[in-house]
């Protein structure tokens, strides 16, 4: 917090600079914004089947609380107000012009998810409203000449995809892959991107596609189905779940291959452990948070003020839930933009600061990881940085990498 | 040909769990005439019972016997409390009533234990059964004591006069009640039984699929697969099918090519639809005849 | 659409006892018409979208009522007859670029035809094993349209953006304005169409079948074929709500289409009341507005107040709205005798 604290009056002082200079655009308010008060809107599931990932709203409620606490942003309270859309994309909508054209919202803060975002992509871009931050890692949020109204935050999945498919060309190039994906919008978009990043060597690399559906009990099948196909890398982007099966079904028949897992499935705390730490060792995978259950953070300022937020103001959450970690950040990167905005919270500067983060860093963010956008750039997270897992916890190596210029 | 062998012997251990919730599914038809939707997150709900008595430092047989009690007087004080009053509501009526109450445990678990996965022990270890076997200590046990509740409820349902009674209830409760069967408490008898059933269920799942509050989402719908196909007059018969939907399911997946992989789901269940085409009591199901 | 009231109410041939209470009926109706034109005047753009989305909700209950209510056969796999009814819209329109207003018949035939020949081998399976099929149907279809050879057509799983109708130039109102309107025409008239299949010679045969269908047969009535027609039919009006649900969201996507839908229609239905169309509507309400309610009285237990909501419900009224609403009718002594004349759709 207390980095985060010391840039926001930085960042507040050019902006009180600006204002000075033009004493005439002095306090210009978009709908939803009073001298005391900024309305922000929010969609996550809370119910249904994907209500685990409620979470990440309720931390962004517990951020602004605290916030509001210590004075709002640049005098202004908070409101967050955060709807249930039970993943599922016609009631986005719903709840989406609920907020716009009832609650009158000043923007809507990271919708979760790819189909629920697409739904009302067009909706927002219409209306002019700010759709900012988006919980999902397609690649088309970054899309700023067609959709300016939309913005994306955290690395996309194709780009970690690519990512992947440099690392095996290096250590593994005539490595035999099997992959494991969620047969929707993001695993296919890790299929994709290891697809285009591997280039005219894909065809002949990947021999084992293992998709499943989130409904299935197991991915028993699928793993036994690979190291009976000979591959000798693994690709695995499971959730947690069927992460962790996939880590320990490998170790149980005796599979050793190039273990490669995605960030979704990384947490220590959520699918390693369960899967058995001293199954999971020599994993490599890919960061761009701090995984609040790894013990390499255990002194990290940034993971202390974390922990400290959550004891203090979520104390009913789940502190091995990386989504704790998301819904923290997505706050503080909305806290950033709209400090930066000063007075003028119209929708239109909204969007234009929000293409105007420089260097900001965030503290559950990787050191060295910074946000950046520009008017042609609406992907504010874009670096990872590869880690191998030494049987406790995950050791960073290498330098921070891009995915392929999307 | 070792794919084939590996790939049966993974379905036969997902197999394993479709089987005991088909049980569970069975059981509680068998004693109230309707299917619960519900049954696998009440085994759910079960599982978090027992893994946090075990948090509290309990021993897992002492665990595992108590949660088996406490289900069983939660499926009878549920069934007392909320399906007693609509027990004589059109069916449908009791089919939503089954989706609340699958609302309200999925809702309750994630909002006491939330939604990361949980590891649950196992009392027979993941070690393989014996050198190169394909399948592991677990999945034997699961397997093995599926069946052996089967033949305990076999032996419960025709050697004890309750079973017989709770049979004579469930077919028909009218004659049941002229010869003096307290129709009611058979009802609620079965639903305490098949509570305790899933729990078992539930625990024996937990350890493959971990715990967590969706996890019986996929295992029911395959296990209601399983019943059916095996039939719903017929406990065995469920077993048997619930098995066989975990080896169609990954056989299919494997070895048809193209389409194999993306829509093994679907061809399963178009599988199973055909089979239901020429046998549309289930595979060992009763014909059942109505009396005009 | 005024026309079909009128036509209801000749429709039963009624004793002098009947008269009053149609004439009430014709009330209500006509008021309920009334304010229903109204009502884009008044409210805000967002309400009327949810007020178009409850009609939607509502049209496909009534789909799935046709077959479970009147002709009880059991459906979970009516997601999937809205999923292809969507779809189809979103096709034509996206890919082959045709007009809107030519997509609600096309998803109405396409459903049509694929409830039809699901019918067929469904006439084998009978309650629970019929539900099974069905389900099937539920599970499959999200992976059908996600299925990687279909992308070109169904944009797999991103799903197809759908441009919004604009209103006829003539007309002095906006998108949603226009949307609901249409939605209330098309809704009008397959109520009405349902009211009348239902009070027909063939809705007797399609009823008839439900209550017996062995002395159904020893009648004459070729219970197959009505059975597999019933089936059509049912397809075709949750096909059409899904073409209009796919113009009111303005997106589809594979996984808007799950079991998860078959559940809240399903709900619907019996919180309306099986076997009865206005009904349908108030289980629309039900499915659009009672998980709202839930979330603002905790967003954390949600689903177990929405749980907790449909008990109650159910406890309150075991038969659904529409016999809450007859068994309060029935109490009200006035019109007590008038009551006992009345077959209504309800058994």
């Amino acid at each position: 917090m207390r980095q985060l604290t010391r840039r926001s009056i930085l960042a507040a002082v050019p902006a009180a600079l600006a204002l000075k200079a033009y004493p005439a655009r002095a306090k210009e308010y978009g709908p939803g914004v009073t001298d005391t008060e900024i309305k922000i809107g929010n969609t996550v599931p809370y119910s249904g089947p994907a209500s685990s990932y409620g979470t990440i709203g309720k931390a962004q409620t517990a951020y602004y609380k605290m916030l509001n606490e210590k004075g709002g942003i640049n005098g202004r309270k908070v409101n967050f107000i955060s709807y249930d859309d039970a993943y599922t994309p016609p009631k986005t909508v719903e709840q989406a012009r609920k907020l716009v054209e009832q609650d009158e919202v000043l923007l809507i803060e990271s919708p979760l998810g790819t189909p629920t975002n697409s739904a009302i992509w067009q909706y927002m871009n219409q209306k002019k409203v700010p759709q900012l931050f988006v919980a999902t890692g397609a690649t088309k949020w970054n899309d700023p000449e067609h959709h300016p109204w939309t913005m994306g935050w955290q690395p996309n999945y194709q780009s970690e995809g690519h990512v992947y498919a440099a690392y095996i060309l290096q250590n593994k190039p005539d490595g035999k892959i099997g992959m494991l994906y969620q047969n929707d919008d993001f695993g296919k978009d890790y299929l994709k991107g290891l697809k285009d990043g591997l280039g005219d060597k894909a065809a002949k690399m990947i021999i084992n596609e293992g998709p499943y559906e989130t409904t299935d009990p197991t991915v028993d099948s699928q793993i036994v189905g690979m190291k009976a196909a000979g591959c000798d890398v693994f690709v695995n982007t499971g959730i947690p779940k069927f992460a962790a099966q996939a880590i320990r079904k490998a170790a149980e028949i005796d599979w050793k291959p190039l273990h490669i897992l995605s960030s979704v499935g990384n947490s220590v705390g959520a699918a390693l452990k369960p899967a058995g730490l001293e199954n999971a060792k020599g994993i490599i995978s890919d960061f761009y948070l701090k995984d609040p259950t790894d013990p390499a953070w255990k002194d990290d300022q940034g993971f202390k003020d974390w922990l400290a937020f959550m004891t203090k103001y979520y104390p009913d959450g789940d502190k091995t839930d990386v989504g704790n970690v998301v819904g923290y950040s997505l706050a503080q990167t909305m806290t950033q933009t709209l400090t930066q905005c000063g007075d003028n919270l119209t929708r239109a500067n909204v969007m234009k600061e929000a293409a105007n983060l420089k260097d900001f860093v965030l503290p559950m963010v990787l050191p060295g990881i910074k946000l950046n956008t520009t008017p042609k750039d609406f992907a504010p997270i874009k670096q990872v940085q590869m880690a191998k897992f030494s049987g406790e916890r995950w050791e960073l190596f290498g330098s921070l990498l891009n995915g392929a210029p999307s | 040909m070792e794919l084939l062998l590996h790939q049966v012997m993974a379905g036969l251990a997902t197999g394993a769990i479709y089987a005991c919730m088909a049980l569970a599914v069975v059981m509680i038809y068998q004693a109230i005439d309707h299917l619960n939707f519900a049954q696998g997150e009440m085994a759910m709900f079960s599982t978090f019972i027992a893994w946090q008595l075990m948090v509290w430092g309990l021993p897992y047989w002492l665990a595992f016997i108590l949660t088996v009690a406490v289900s069983f007087i939660g499926g009878v004080l549920i069934e007392r409390v909320l399906f007693r009053p609509i027990h004589n509501a059109p069916i449908l009526s009791n089919l939503v009533a089954f989706i609340a109450l699958f609302s309200i445990l999925n809702s309750g678990a994630g909002y006491i234990w939330d939604f990361t996965i949980k590891t649950f022990p196992t009392p027979f270890g993941t070690k393989p059964l014996f050198a190169g076997a394909l399948i592991d200590g677990h999945e034997a046990g699961m397997i093995g004591v599926t069946l052996g509740m089967l033949g305990l409820l076999y032996l419960f349902f025709r050697g004890t006069r309750l079973g017989l009674a709770m049979r004579a209830a469930a077919a028909n409760p009218e004659s049941a009640r002229l010869v003096g069967i307290r129709v009611g408490w058979m009802t609620a008898l079965g639903w305490g039984m098949a509570a305790s059933i899933g729990a078992v269920a539930g625990m024996l799942i937990a350890p493959v699929v971990f715990l967590e509050p969706n996890m019986m989402l996929g295992g029911l719908l395959y296990g209601f697969a399983g019943a059916v196909l095996g039939g719903l007059t017929s406990p065995a018969g469920a077993v048997a099918g619930g098995f066989a939907v975990g080896v169609i399911e990954n056989v299919a997946g494997t070895f048809i090519p193209y389409f194999g992989r993306e829509l093994k789901l679907t061809i399963a269940l178009v599988l199973i639809v055909a089979v239901l085409m020429f046998r549309p009591s289930g595979l060992f199901g009763r014909r059942e005849v109505s009396r005009v | 659409m005024t026309a079909q009231p009128e036509k209801a109410a000749v429709m039963p041939v009624a004793t002098p006892a009947l008269r009053p209470r149609l004439a009430v009926r014709h009330l209500v109706l006509g008021g309920a018409i009334v304010i229903a034109l109204v009502l884009p005047f008044v409210a805000k753009s967002f309400v009327i979208f949810q007020l178009t989305q409850v009609m939607i909700y509502g049209l496909a209950i009534l789909g799935l009522n046709i077959l479970t209510g009147f002709n009880g056969q059991f459906s979970l796999g009516h997601s999937a007859f809205y999923g292809f009814g969507a779809y189809t819209a979103a096709i034509l329109m996206h890919r082959y670029g045709v007009p809107y207003y030519l997509t609600l018949p096309a998803a109405g035939a396409t459903c049509f035809v694929i409830g039809f020949l699901f019918g067929l081998p469904a006439l084998r399976l009978q309650n629970l094993y019929l539900a099974l099929a069905t389900f099937a149907l539920a599970i499959a279809v999200p992976q059908i349209l996600k299925f990687q050879p279909l992308e070109a057509w169904t944009g797999g799983v991103q799903g197809l953006v759908v441009d919004q109708p604009d209103p006829p130039p003539f007309l002095p109102i906006d998108t949603d304005q226009w949307l609901y309107y249409l939605t209330l025409t098309v809704v009008l008239i397959l109520c009405g169409a349902a009211w009348n299949l239902v009070h027909s010679r063939t809705g007797r045969a399609i009823m008839a079948i439900r209550d017996n269908p062995i002395a159904a047969s020893a009648m004459g009535i070729n219970a197959s074929l009505y059975k597999s027609l019933t089936f059509g039919v049912s397809a075709l009006y949750t096909g059409v709500a899904g073409a209009l649900g796919a113009l009111a969201v303005a997106f589809v996507a594979p996984d808007s289409f799950n079991l998860l839908l078959s559940v809240s229609l399903l709900v619907g239905l019996v919180i309306g009341g099986v076997g009865s169309i206005p009904g349908c509507l108030f289980g629309g309400l039900f499915v659009l507005y009672v998980p709202n309610i839930a979330e603002s009285i905790s967003t954390g237990l949600a689903g177990a107040i929405y749980g907790i909501i449909l008990l109650i419900v159910i406890f309150v009224m075991p038969q659904g709205a529409a016999g809450f609403v007859r068994l309060c009718l029935g109490r009200l002594p006035r019109l007590r005798q008038v009551q006992t004349g009345s077959g209504g759709g309800k058994p």
